[in-house]
């Protein structure tokens, strides 16, 4: 089963779900975490992986012989991105934008460009306990995470339970993050800026049709807008953890609540259990 | 003109909630909220909406199963993966026009691809340039350059000399967006070891872009340890922690009754946010 933790709005608490379910499902099959957020991955900071081995992400952009190449523009006219252009005498390349389709080397009528990879980032794969962890990251000043999430989500196993530790917002590295997960789990905050963005989380999973539920993290405190709006929905709250200073202490120093509150990992046992229900009915009786 | 932008690395570590007390602050400013895909600094600035225009960027390729012969050679050459039995799908084409071009049939067009909407909303504090990226849509960095750039046209126009911009979390492309050409940046942290590996990241991101940066240690006093560390990294780094504010329910209240925290309460924390603006005011007037 691949199990997604998304959210919307940051900071609600997506890495410490992500790694105290993972620590709780001990002894209960294979487990794999695959941080996602690659701008700013944090699940290391929790599990503390040995990290055994990594590999460069790599964006095969354009190479053009100039020897080769008659300045015709057809690499130029066929770019989407203006990765490549010609002025006179000269063919420019830019790299940064590149997203790498190869249009232009397939397309160039003298054959004059090939593709050298460019760095965009690293993914990294190690272990943490009988945990299997990989994440990857994005390099400082690079704009394009998509790259670096699909080659994390290229390691992951055929089997067993696969949790992904998804970036926050709704846009496309949250799309690519959690695109064939059978569960994503939301988590959010009884606030108004917590509902809004779950909200958006909730219409994204929809126009995706991957099934979600909802943890509300920091509960007590706040109005019960984010009940209401689940309960009008039809979207199941699936864990209740409370505002508690303690959890937050806790948090700050990397620890997770199934290591730093072990009353916690029942909890987390019990929510695999629903989610694990939820997927295995719509499995008997698809929607679509 | 100048230019702020608040951003943070990690999420949820408190930009919109300072953002909009600056908005409460600041005399003459447009607002400008960078966070296309979860925006939030509406919920608190009450916005009339005056203006509302529908964002189109990039295409996504289109298959007719007409003319298509399903000989694969589209989903042969697709980098993205996004074709699978001869059908696109949206939410993966990056809009290459690739396939398109070597179709044997012609059977696929590149459509122009609705990603979203941006607004101009008039507040009590000012004009604020918000959006709406479409669920699931890319191009988050091009809706943000048109954000900025319609707030500064709005400045312009106005005789306004500022611009305060709410960033979206993360280092990526909509990050890169909000922050390119910017006069100021506010990194927004918290003492936790997330926050401070984030901090680190988004820093250089910072440095990289030539954008010089303020740091404002939020809930500082969850940890002290780690408010600690942070300070000592940010003398390491030459980087000025323009306000350390504590931990305070009120800044979750005001939140809840819709209202910048500076006119919900006059607290430690209200204080210690009006000084930080101070800061940041006399940081732009170098």
């Amino acid at each position: 089963m691949i199990l997604s933790v998304a959210s919307g709005k940051g900071g609600t608490g997506k890495t410490l779900i992500a790694t105290s379910l993972a620590l709780s499902l001990k002894g209960r099959g294979k487990v794999q975490l695959l941080d996602c957020d690659v701008e700013e991955p944090n699940a290391h900071i929790f599990l503390k992986p040995v990290i055994s081995g990594s590999e460069e992400v790599l964006i095969p952009v354009p190479h053009v012989d100039e020897n080769t190449c008659t300045r015709c523009g057809k690499c130029a006219e066929v770019c989407a991105y203006h990765a490549i252009a010609v002025f006179g005498e000269y063919v420019l390349t830019f790299p940064e934008l590149c997203h790498g389709c190869g249009a232009c080397s397939y397309l160039c009528p003298e054959k004059a460009i090939s593709e050298e990879g460019r760095e965009s980032g690293i993914v990294e794969w190690g272990h943490s306990d009988t945990i299997e962890f990989a994440h990857g990251r994005l390099n400082i000043g690079e704009a394009m995470a998509p790259p670096v999430i699909r080659k994390v989500k290229e390691l992951a196993h055929d089997n067993g339970t696969i949790i992904i530790d998804a970036p926050p917002g709704t846009s496309c590295p949250v799309v690519e993050s959690v695109r064939g997960s059978d569960f994503c789990l939301l988590v959010t905050e009884p606030t108004p800026f917590g509902l809004n963005d779950l909200e958006l989380a909730v219409e994204t999973m929809k126009e995706l049709d991957i099934p979600c539920g909802i943890v509300l993290n920091r509960a007590g405190f706040s109005d019960d807008k984010v009940e209401a709006y689940c309960r009008k929905e039809n979207i199941p709250i699936l864990l209740t953890i409370p505002l508690d200073t303690e959890i937050a202490r806790l948090y700050s120093r990397g620890v997770t609540l199934a290591e730093g509150l072990p009353e916690w990992r029942e909890g987390f046992v019990e929510l695999y259990g629903k989610i694990w229900e939820i997927v295995d009915e719509r499995s008997r009786c698809p929607q679509r | 003109m100048k230019e702020v932008v608040v951003l943070s690395g990690k999420g949820g570590t408190g930009k919109t909630s300072i953002v909009g007390s600056f908005a409460a602050l600041a005399k003459n400013k447009v607002l400008a909220d960078c966070d296309v895909d979860a925006a939030d600094l509406h919920l608190l600035l009450n916005p009339e909406l005056k203006d509302e225009h529908d964002f189109w960027s990039g295409e996504v390729a289109v298959i007719d199963p007409e003319k298509c012969t399903q000989c694969g050679l589209c989903q042969e050459i697709c980098r993205f993966s996004a074709i699978d039995n001869y059908t696109v799908d949206a939410s993966s084409c990056e809009g290459c026009g690739f396939c398109s071009r070597i179709c044997p049939p012609e059977a696929i067009t590149m459509k122009e691809r609705y990603s979203g909407q941006w607004f101009i909303s008039a507040t009590r504090y000012g004009p604020l340039v918000h959006a709406r990226l479409g669920i699931g849509q890319e191009n988050s960095g091009k809706l943000v350059a048109t954000v900025r750039q319609q707030a500064k046209q709005l400045a312009e126009t106005q005789g306004i000399d500022l611009i305060i911009s709410d960033g979206p979390p993360g280092i990526g492309c909509p990050v890169i967006s909000s922050l390119s050409g910017a006069s100021l940046a506010l990194l927004v942290t918290e003492p936790t070891l997330s926050g401070i590996h984030d901090l680190e990241r988004v820093l250089g991101v910072c440095r990289h872009f030539s954008v010089p940066a303020l740091v404002c240690v939020n809930k500082s006093d969850i940890n002290e340890e780690n408010t600690h560390h942070i300070e000592k990294y940010c003398l390491e780094q030459g980087t000025e922690i323009a306000a350390r504010i504590p931990f305070d329910n009120t800044v979750t209240e005001a939140m809840i009754h819709g209202k910048p925290i500076v006119e919900y309460s006059h607290n430690g924390v209200a204080h210690h946010i009006e000084k930080l603006w101070e800061k940041i005011t006399g940081t732009l007037a170098g």
